[in-house]
């Protein structure tokens, strides 16, 4: 874009209004001018409204008692606890689905859309099928579909579809056994601790000695082996210090094991199902943006097939797919909102929802929300630009 | 002399191998190729035709399809009387039936505009520009709001069903491209007050979920207007989602005014151009053709994300079909009832994935 030369002398040529520097100080004084009239008018009409309704200001309400109950919290809440407290319990159910909804759709959408490459024409199609079936239904629907549609269509407790007697699905939710770690697990968590950290500095030497003389180590296998093996055999010798609770339907309902309730089985299986169709096409298009020449520069240098993905193709992929799925992640995270459709207890739902319903405080609650989106948006965009300088083409 | 080795006539050509060419060679290539790949297609194909049968006799050939009530169902399969009976309601929710006539003028004009504007060949495109931009709201606003000439008013509380659905995309989709187009060239301004605020704007209504931005304008703008002054629901709707897919617009815009080189502004800068006629005349013509597929991919986000505006009470296509569910006339319909309403919106947005990418392959051009 042209910027106007400050160089032009003014006088001589023509009138004021002419001068481009002028008039775009004169354009921004007005935007300034249009601006803050708009807020004060904002403003002075809120304090009036507010005023007029009896509605109270400032944050006092956070320290206050909620007096409702919630149906899944990550910390401890009672209804005894203060609106604060919803604050932070909306937050952590929000983050859980985000996390699960980010590691499922993830996983399926890098097997969809890989398979929408195979040579295998069937495969190929049905990953196309999938993505262009999801990728078109609202978000919504499908939280709607799976919430109303198939789990509250589940039978009741007594009469639950089992998976060899240790999952239960009925329309309470999923039924799942789940660990109780004994005396002694300790030393196995510190174990698994020891194989990551033996694993990551083994990979530096790797590299170091591979760079000196050319000769590289079959890492991955190394560091599975390390991974699992080592905790494997602490926990094996200190004698296996872990016990499953395996859930039992014991009267009307089960008891053991963990629930997980209708509300985040189907946000989740929603969500990741929807994300896993966008992030298909941004791995199918990194993959394709790759140029053909490389993979046949590979295979002429006698790199056989899956050293030439591992080590040509996807690390250049890898450069065009991680950003566009970091900004997949955040949509992720935004579109778990729409758990107040089906009263899933996430920070719209609780603290925009029923908070906002029993305090009034509108512009306070909607303020603190929007923030948490916004900040999470603004850590991760900040990783983001971090990451994109660092893997930027080294050019010449 | 010796007999010559050189043959002087040619081969006939031999046929390919057989196991190459046809059925059998394109089911080797694509289906066959390895004991692997043969393995993955029978368990794939296996699978299909477990899942697709059954769902196909429970969708069409054990379903019933008219009657009056659940009664009619009796066959065991879908129960598709659910949709039929309560068809004018998902199409007009609760507009005063002597009037629907009003709302299907409207329909038909809508489908002429988009006919006009969107098939290659109609002629005199900018006419039908300027018809979809003033003449045919005005029209569509006085039909199905009316209040003016003598036409019976029907207030927005009673609109709803695939009728709000398409105004409220309509709407939003005509008001927040200016927005955006504006916002862009904002953002690329060399004024670092205008530039500053169009960041600030963009990014803002990016971070945030739709649905916040539902509540907002639900809860929040009436205590932003003086009182007294009463704005309508979904007036107030409108105005968040239009300002939140502005900022979307935006960006889809920005990226194809990056891809202009700077050369084609100079030049018209060099033969006396105003920034305004820069602009209009010659960069925005060729960015927005780069970008039909990201506007379009954006219009169809939108047009699915408009199913949002149920959660703050309006009265939309799935909330017609979702509060239908709760009928204890018709408990237990969910799955018709939903995937009814995936249908009809896969539809709408498949069609308008597969028009863009028409345009995309119409205005490609080589290299």
């Amino acid at each position: 874009m042209l910027r106007p030369s400050t160089s032009i002398p003014r006088r001589g040529r023509g009138p004021l209004w002419r001068d481009p520097a002028l008039r775009a100080l004169i354009v921004q004084i007005v935007l300034f001018a249009a601006l803050a009239l708009f807020i004060v008018f904002i403003v002075d009409n809120t304090l009036s409204n507010l005023a007029q309704r009896g509605i109270n200001t400032g944050f006092d309400f956070l320290d206050q008692r909620a007096g409702f109950g919630i149906s899944q919290t990550l910390v401890e809440y009672t209804s005894n606890s203060s609106y604060g407290r919803t604050f932070i319990i909306g937050l952590l159910n929000t983050l859980l689905v985000s996390v699960l909804g980010i590691v499922a759709a993830t996983i399926i959408g890098f097997v969809v859309g890989i398979s929408r490459l195979s040579s295998n024409w069937l495969v190929a199609k049905l990953a196309a099928a999938y993505v262009e079936t999801f990728r078109n239904i609202p978000l919504l629907v499908q939280i709607l579909f799976w919430y109303y549609a198939v789990l509250q269509a589940l039978p009741s407790p007594r009469q639950s579809l089992s998976l060899f007697d240790l999952f239960f699905f009925n329309a309470r939710g999923v039924e799942a056994p789940s660990p109780q770690p004994l005396p002694g697990f300790d030393l196995t968590l510190i174990a698994l601790a020891v194989a990551v950290a033996a694993t990551l500095g083994l990979a530096v030497f790797a590299r170091r000695r591979q760079i000196r003389t050319g000769r590289a180590l079959p890492m991955y296998r190394i560091g599975a082996a390390i991974i699992v093996g080592l905790p494997l055999l602490v926990f094996l010798v200190s004698g296996s210090p872990l016990d499953w609770s395996v859930p039992e339907l014991s009267g009307f309902n089960f008891s053991g094991g963990i629930t997980l309730i209708p509300e985040l089985a189907a946000l989740w299986v929603a969500l990741s199902i929807y994300t896993a169709a966008f992030i298909a096409e941004i791995v199918r298009s990194g993959i394709m943006s790759v140029p053909k020449g490389q993979t046949e520069a590979a295979q002429s240098l006698g790199l056989r097939g899956n050293i030439t993905m591992r080590k040509i193709v996807i690390p250049q992929a890898m450069r065009v797919i991680v950003p566009q799925l970091t900004s997949e992640y955040l949509n992720l995270t935004k579109n778990s909102s729409l758990a107040t459709a089906i009263g899933y207890p996430d920070l719209v739902a609780v603290f925009a929802g029923t908070t906002l319903n029993q305090t009034g405080q509108a512009i306070e609650i909607i303020a603190m929300t929007m923030g948490v989106y916004l900040t999470i948006s603004l850590i991760v965009s900040l990783l983001m630009n971090l990451y994109n300088s660092r893997i930027q083409l080294k050019e010449r | 002399m010796a007999a010559t080795q050189v043959r002087s006539e040619m081969l006939a050509p031999r046929k390919a191998p057989d196991r190459r060419t046809g059925l059998v060679g394109w089911l080797r290539a694509n289906l066959f190729s390895s004991p692997l790949n043969s393995l993955v297609t029978l368990a794939l194909a296996a699978l299909l035709v477990r899942l697709i049968w059954p769902f196909l006799e429970w969708a069409l050939f054990n379903a019933n399809f008219l009657g009056e009530s659940r009664e009619a169902c009796s066959s065991g399969g879908a129960c598709w009387v659910y949709i039929s009976a309560r068809f004018e309601t998902i199409i007009y929710g609760f507009y005063p039936p002597e009037l629907r006539w009003r709302v299907n003028i409207v329909f038909v004009l809508l489908a002429l505009v988009i006919a006009w504007l969107a098939i290659p060949r109609m002629p005199f495109k900018k006419w039908g520009a300027l018809c979809a931009l003033i003449p045919f709201p005005i029209a569509a606003f006085l039909l199905l709001h009316g209040g003016y000439f003598g036409i019976t008013t029907v207030p927005t509380r009673d609109w709803g069903g695939l009728m709000l659905t398409i105004t409220i995309a309509l709407l939003a989709m005509v008001g927040s491209l200016p927005l955006g187009i504006m916002l862009a060239l904002g953002r690329r301004s060399t004024m670092p007050f205008v530039r500053g605020v169009c960041v600030l704007f963009i990014e803002f209504w990016r971070g945030v979920p739709l649905i916040t931005v539902l509540f907002m304008a639900s809860v929040m703008l009436p205590l932003f207007t003086p009182s007294g002054f009463d704005l309508d629901k979904l007036l107030r709707a409108l105005i968040g989602i239009m300002l939140f897919w502005s900022a979307y617009m935006a960006e889809a815009v920005r990226s194809g005014l990056q891809a202009i080189p700077s050369g084609q502004s100079e030049a018209a800068s060099a033969l006396g151009l105003g920034y305004w006629h820069r602009m209009i005349l010659v960069v925005l013509p060729q960015a927005l053709k780069l970008v039909i597929p990201g506007i379009v991919n954006t219009f169809i986000v939108l047009f699915m994300d408009t199913s949002l505006v149920l959660i703050i009470g309006l009265f939309d296509f799935l909330a017609v079909i979702r509060s239908g569910l709760n009928d204890p006339e018709w408990l237990g319909y969910a799955i018709e009832g939903y995937v009814f309403a995936a249908l009809v919106y896969w539809i709408f947005c498949s069609s308008m994935s597969r028009y863009s990418q028409y345009i995309e392959r119409r205005l490609h051009t080589g290299h």
